[in-house]
Order: C-alpha cells, then sequence, then structure tokens
C-alpha cells in the first residue's frame, strides 16, 4: 500500500480502540498513512498546518477489521471472485485486512503462488491481502510444503483452507515443524468418516427435511485430537470455525492448560441457526453446518468469556452454478466480508456482546495472532480504519454486493450499522 | 360423480408435503379420492375433468409403479399425459434440475409431477415454474401422495383414522414414506410407533410424534395397523444391518409376530416388497393384507389431487 502524504484530522469521533483499553470521544490524526495520535487527548497540540479536517460527529472509528478466513477465487476461479473484487467487498464492509485461504487453483502451496497473490494484491487491491499457505502439497494432506520458504515469502499462516488432515502422524510433523519458524497453524477440522453424506447439523429439523445431518462430534474428535498434539509439539495452533458448544470447552480447557491455542468462529455461527435454512436454502449450506440455537448462545458466551479469541466471515464466494441446486447437491459457504461487521452489529445492538470484544475480535486478536501490523489506533501504526455510522438501519440488497457471487446469508436482512469509510495507510478506501 | 363444488376448495397451490396440511386439507383430499375410487372401479373410467390440460411427469429416479398410477389418474381425468425419461435424457449431460424445469415450464404444463432423489427438489421447483407441482418423492423428505393412499386405505377399512395405533416399521432413516406418514397421522390424531433397529431411526425421532420401539414384537402389541417399510439393498450389507437373515429374524414379518397385533390388524407396504427381508410372503398375501388395495387406492388419490389443485373454482376466486 502506498502511504497517502499530509494530514488529514477525524474529529469529535467515538474512538474504540481494543489494543488500548479505549473508548472515548476524541480525534484521529493521521500523518502520511501513518496514525499521529487518536483518542480524547489527540488535538491537545492544536490542528497542524494544512491539515484536512473531517467531521465525525456522531461517528465511531475503529481499527480496520482483520479478517482470517477469506477464500477467492483467484487464481483459476475468477468467475467467482477476484483479488480485486474481493478488496472492494473488504472496503465496502470496513475490513483492511484479509488472509487469504490457500485453496485456490493452483493450491498456494509454494513460494511463486505467494509471489503471485501479493503481487496481483499489490496491483489490483484496494485493502491488504496476506496470503496463508498450505500445510502439505496440493492440499493432499500427506507432504508438508516448504513452510520455512513460504513464510519467509509472506505466508502469514498455514492451513488446509476446507481441508482437514486426517491423518495424526502428518499433522504431528507439520505442528512440530511449523513451531520452528514462529507460524500459527490453523485448521478447520471435521472428520470426513462421520460427517459421510451429512449436510447439515445432525437433529429434528435435519431429520424433518429428510436430509443427512452432521453429528457435533465430527468437528470434536479432529479437534481433541488437535488439542493433544498441540500440547505434544508446543505448536501455535488455531482452531479456526468451531461451532458447537463442547468445542467451546474443548477450547477452553486448553488455553487453561496454558497451551498455545487460540480459536475462531464465523459470523454466521454467532448471528444464524438450522432454523434459517428454512425450506432448503442453499446459502445457508456452510461448513461446519449451522447448528442449534444453544450452540450459538454458547458461541456468544465464549467469545465474552475470552475462550474464543476471532471472528471471521469465512467469506466463500460460490456461483450460481454450485448453488442453484438441491440442497444437498449444493457447495457449502456464503460470501461474507461486506457484511461480517454488520451482522456483528446485530450483537452489539441485542446486547448480547459489547462493542469493543466485538472490534477486539474482528482486528485486533487476528492481527496479534499473526503478528500483523494491524488492529490498533495507537501512534506509529499504520492508518487502517474504518469510519462507522452504527446506528443507520438498512435493508441488505443482495445483488448490490460488491463481491463477483452473491451467494449471502444476509440477503434482505435487516441490519443496523455500517462502515462509511473504510481508510487504509490513510487513503480511503471505501466511502458512502 | 358428484361436482366438486360439494367440496371446500383446497387452499394449496401445490402438494409439496404432508407437512403444512392441517385436518381439514387431509379430511377433503380423502373424501375426494373416496368418489374417485367409484370413477376407477365404473366400466368407463374416463372424465373430462381436466380436458386440455397438460400433465407432466419428471422422474429423476425410476418407478415404474408411481409413475404409472400418476399417468393413469391424470388420463382418467382427461388430462394430456406426458412422460420425461429424465434419467436417460439430457440430464445426463450435465443439465441442472433448474434448466430441465425452465425447458418444461416454458412448455406451459399445467400440472408437473415431480420425482427426485434429493430433498427439497420439489419445493425448489415449485418456485421456479407457474404451474401446480405434485411431488412424488424428494429424496428422504416426503412422498405425500403415498401417505395420502395409506389413510385412504386405513379409513375404508375402519372407518376412521383419530385413536388408531399404527406401528411403522424398518429404514425410517431413509424412508421419504415415513416421514409422511408420520405427519399425516399425527395431524389426523393417530398415534404412530416407530419400529426398527436404531441405526435405522432419524435423529429425533420421538420428538417427531412417535414412540420409538427396538423390538417389533413389541412395537406392534395391539396394533391396528402396521405398515412395513422397504429396505434397500445398499443397506442391507453391514452398513446399518449386519445382514439379511439378521434383519428377517428381528425385523421381518411373519406370522408369528403379526400374532401379537389385533387380530383385525391391517398389514400395509409401499412396495417395492423385498419378501423374505422385511415382510414373509404368507403375510403379504394372507387375508390381512391390503398392500393390493393400496395400489388402486394410489391412482384414486391422485387423481384427487389433480383435481383439487386444477380446481376451476380457484381461477374464478382470484378473478375480479
Amino acid at each position: 500500500m502506498t502511504p497517502a502524504t499530509g494530514t488529514s484530522v477525524y474529529d469529535n469521533a467515538r474512538i474504540v480502540d481494543p489494543s488500548r483499553g479505549i473508548d472515548e470521544t476524541g480525534t484521529l490524526i493521521v500523518t502520511d498513512g501513518v496514525i499521529a495520535a487518536s483518542g480524547a487527548g489527540a488535538r491537545n497540540q492544536g490542528l497542524p498546518d494544512g491539515a484536512t479536517r473531517i467531521d465525525c460527529t456522531g461517528l465511531t472509528i475503529v481499527p480496520g477489521l482483520v479478517d482470517n478466513r477469506v477464500h477467492i477465487g483467484e487464481p483459476g476461479g475468477e468467475h467467482r471472485e477476484t483479488i480485486a473484487s474481493a478488496c472492494e467487498a473488504a472496503a465496502a464492509g470496513g475490513v483492511t485486512s484479509i488472509v487469504m485461504m490457500p485453496d485456490t487453483s493452483p493450491v498456494i502451496d509454494d513460494v511463486a503462488l505467494v509471489e503471485f497473490v501479493l503481487r496481483t494484491a499489490r496491483e489490483t487491491g484496494a485493502v491488504r491481502v496476506h496470503p496463508a499457505a498450505a500445510i502439505t502439497i496440493g492440499l493432499g494432506g500427506a507432504e508438508m510444503t516448504e513452510m520455512g520458504n513460504l513464510r519467509g515469502a509472506g505466508a502469514v499462516m498455514f492451513t488446509e483452507g476446507r481441508k482437514t488432515i486426517a491423518n495424526a502422524a502428518v499433522m504431528r510433523r507439520a505442528m512440530t515443524y511449523a513451531r520452528d519458524f514462529d507460524a500459527v497453524i490453523d485448521h478447520c477440522t471435521r472428520d470426513a468418516d462421520l460427517a459421510g453424506a451429512g449436510v447439515m447439523n445432525e437433529g429434528l429439523f435435519a431429520s424433518l427435511l429428510g436430509l443427512p445431518g452432521i453429528p457435533r462430534e465430527a468437528e470434536l474428535l479432529p479437534l481433541d485430537r488437535d488439542l493433544r498434539l498441540a500440547r505434544l509439539t508446543g505448536a501455535a495452533y488455531h482452531a479456526a470455525k468451531i461451532s458447537c458448544a463442547p468445542a467451546a470447552d474443548a477450547i477452553g480447557r486448553a488455553k487453561a492448560d496454558g497451551l498455545d491455542v487460540t480459536a475462531g468462529v464465523s459470523i454466521n455461527h454467532l448471528t444464524l441457526n438450522e432454523n434459517d435454512i428454512g425450506e432448503y436454502r442453499t446459502f445457508f449450506k456452510l461448513s461446519p453446518p449451522l447448528r442449534h440455537e444453544d450452540d450459538r448462545q454458547a458461541m456468544i458466551a465464549a467469545l465474552n468469556d475470552g475462550t474464543l479469541d476471532t471472528i471471521c466471515s469465512d467469506h466463500d464466494p460460490q456461483d450460481v452454478d454450485t448453488k442453484r441446486l438441491p440442497f444437498a447437491e449444493a457447495e457449502d459457504g456464503a460470501v461474507g466480508l461486506e457484511t461480517l461487521l454488520s451482522a456483528a452489529l446485530r450483537l452489539h445492538h441485542s446486547g448480547d456482546v459489547p462493542l469493543p470484544r466485538l472490534i477486539e475480535a474482528m482486528s485486533t486478536a487476528p492481527a496479534r495472532r499473526l503478528g500483523l501490523d494491524a488492529g490498533t489506533l495507537r501512534p506509529g501504526a499504520p492508518a487502517d480504519f474504518a469510519v462507522i455510522d452504527i446506528d443507520e438501519p438498512f435493508v441488505l440488497d443482495a445483488a448490490q454486493l460488491r463481491s463477483l457471487s452473491k451467494n449471502t446469508a444476509f440477503d434482505e436482512a435487516r441490519l443496523t450499522g455500517r462502515s462509511v469509510r473504510t481508510v487504509v495507510a490513510g487513503r480511503t478506501v471505501f466511502a458512502a | 360423480m358428484t361436482a366438486s363444488a360439494d367440496h371446500p376448495l383446497y387452499g394449496h397451490r401445490h402438494l409439496l408435503g404432508i407437512a403444512g396440511l392441517n385436518y381439514p386439507d387431509i379430511a377433503t383430499l380423502l373424501d375426494r379420492a373416496d368418489e374417485a375410487v367409484d370413477i376407477s372401479r365404473q366400466r368407463e373410467k374416463k372424465k373430462a375433468v381436466l380436458r386440455g390440460l397438460t400433465q407432466i411427469n419428471l422422474f429423476f429416479e425410476a418407478s415404474t409403479r408411481t409413475q404409472a398410477s400418476f399417468e393413469l389418474a391424470g388420463k382418467r381425468l382427461g388430462a394430456d399425459v406426458m412422460n420425461m425419461a429424465v434419467a436417460s435424457s439430457s440430464v445426463k449431460k450435465g443439465e441442472t434440475l433448474i434448466d430441465t424445469a425452465m425447458t418444461l415450464n416454458a412448455m406451459h404444463p399445467d400440472i408437473l409431477v415431480i420425482r427426485h432423489g434429493a430433498a427439497g427438489a420439489a419445493a425448489l421447483l415449485a418456485r421456479k415454474v407457474g404451474c401446480a407441482v405434485i411431488n412424488a418423492g424428494d429424496g428422504a423428505h416426503e412422498h405425500p401422495t403415498q401417505a395420502l393412499l395409506d389413510a385412504l386405505t386405513i379409513r375404508r377399512h375402519k372407518g376412521r383414522l383419530d385413536g388408531l395405533t399404527v406401528a411403522i416399521c424398518g429404514d425410517i432413516l431413509h424412508s421419504r414414506v415415513a416421514r409422511s406418514n408420520i405427519i399425516l397421522l399425527n395431524t389426523m390424531g393417530a398415534r404412530v410407533r416407530a419400529v426398527g433397529p436404531s441405526t435405522l431411526m432419524p435423529a429425533g425421532i420421538a420428538e417427531m410424534g412417535t414412540e420409538h420401539h427396538v423390538r417389533l414384537e413389541d412395537g406392534i402389541h395391539d396394533a391396528d395397523v402396521v405398515m412395513m417399510l422397504r429396505l434397500q439393498r445398499e443397506r442391507m450389507a453391514g452398513g446399518f444391518v449386519p445382514s439379511v437373515r439378521e434383519y428377517f429374524r428381528h425385523y421381518g414379518l411373519d406370522a408369528a409376530k403379526l400374532a401379537h397385533a389385533r387380530p383385525d390388524c391391517l398389514v400395509m407396504h409401499p412396495g417395492p416388497m423385498n419378501r423374505g427381508v422385511e415382510i414373509a410372503s404368507e403375510i403379504a398375501d394372507g387375508p390381512q393384507s391390503v398392500i393390493e388395495e393400496q395400489v388402486e387406492m394410489g391412482v384414486a388419490v391422485r387423481m384427487a389431487v389433480m383435481k383439487a389443485l386444477l380446481d376451476p373454482r380457484r381461477n374464478e376466486a382470484v378473478a375480479p
């Protein structure tokens, strides 16, 4: 990102900076793409000469969101999403950094692919794009990738994307090796045999729809295994997206035992449940599947008590070809970059989760976990932030989404609050 | 035949499942079906009720029996019936269900009958076409005309549905017939038991309004009706039950087991039967069996459903 030059002053805003525990009315001053000052005391030295003043009365400024789980179709599936279109969607949603999943075609398992992503993002992307590299070559679950070289080229973490490594020995060695390079292993757990042909959460609702169910245990068995391996290897492990109450319990125990373990949840599992599937609506077909309302409540509780660290959009663009099918035949996934913030604000407005906690989980915590220079409004940090109108009501129109794919789980949803200006390195990359 | 004006107007555009129908809806369809039985038993069976209307049977899963039943029902009412052999057509070339539906919709049918292997396929189709849709079976979801014909068969023998004890036995997990029957019988006030090994029971079976029994003898004890379900071949070898002989020993209906039910208990099967797997031949062909009659009721129920969906009063009701 080429930083902006000059000084801009964002005045009279509510400034929420979880990295410093700040929630106060004040000012944010940006000079040459870097935050010069922020908070209630930022204007003590007066306005610098030639500064541009932007009045933010009634608005809230938060660090730009850091979305640590974004699927993009480039390379290989550019009709679903390009790096440029994903960045545009991110900017409109207040997201300033995205971690891109490696399950592209070809897979990001080689230094050349990491460089391709970084170069394409530099040339076409409005926000910061950080590639995650595959743990195993071709996501095949067998041979380790060149983690040292990939890390050196700019891969921020290692993950199998949608896939789960079934072989415990492969997982153990990958975790052991990754630790030597201070790399986080990010893993989404699903036991392929136990999940079987399942397409939604196992239970009464699946039975009534006549759809094969996926038990919670399909998520829990490999998660329990991974947590034991994290203990064995001392690896930095991030459970990418957990969805049920017993998984949160397992993470809580691992943390209490002092393991280097963190956990994420997708915004979908915080705001939706299996009943949203209604009459076979494929945009609600996700992995892990949307669970029972009790599980959603457990995710909210785990977010509030710190068991859960991060919230991701789990942005997964799918074409009509893969979604306009009978439920069991449709692909998993929903787009989410543009709605992540607005959907999360539902939890603020409902009183479930305080705003600073939401911003911490969507910005400060994922940045900290991956060592990214983001997720903060501290002086000296890159000026990546979002100006939010927290009370603006709107009805989402899927057709208006910037993403090339429109498979949102929030079509026609009533949402309250959105980014009205998104800034990366001091440059406004989106303005409503 | 009495005029359709004797019956209340059926308030739904499609028949996608039993879920969503209330007691009067179901009672009306059964009353209409009773009349249709009389038509089918006359020498001159053809009526002109649906003359000039087009019915398309769209069967993505082969089913000679159900397709023939729908075809006969349409023809007896005077409709032009077209069977699309989808299993062997462009669907194999990658055309999606929606594309097929749009193509057929352009031919302006009045009624589409669909069978598909995926749950929700009929509902998906109904959202995309401009005509009435009848679900002839979608995955493990519903098969509403089967449940209606089962109910009609029972009602004609027992005079009622409410208060009866009905045992549905076998592979309930994969059965759309069982789901539709459980919903219908609960709506009509019957007491429903789900009988079979726990590996063949869906999650939440008790919450669906059934009592689950593992032993067949307990499940059919004092039952008024026993419905046996077909066990698909691919479920037999070790996946869900260990073997055919073990299944027949524990869950196959034979004379000794049937003795636990009421002496006037009806024996039903949606067909096609696996003799010697879920039902012994002596029972299938025995005096308590109404399996053949179910086939006859099938045509009547399908006539009744089509007449209800294409009732001309529907147009008058929406006309200015």
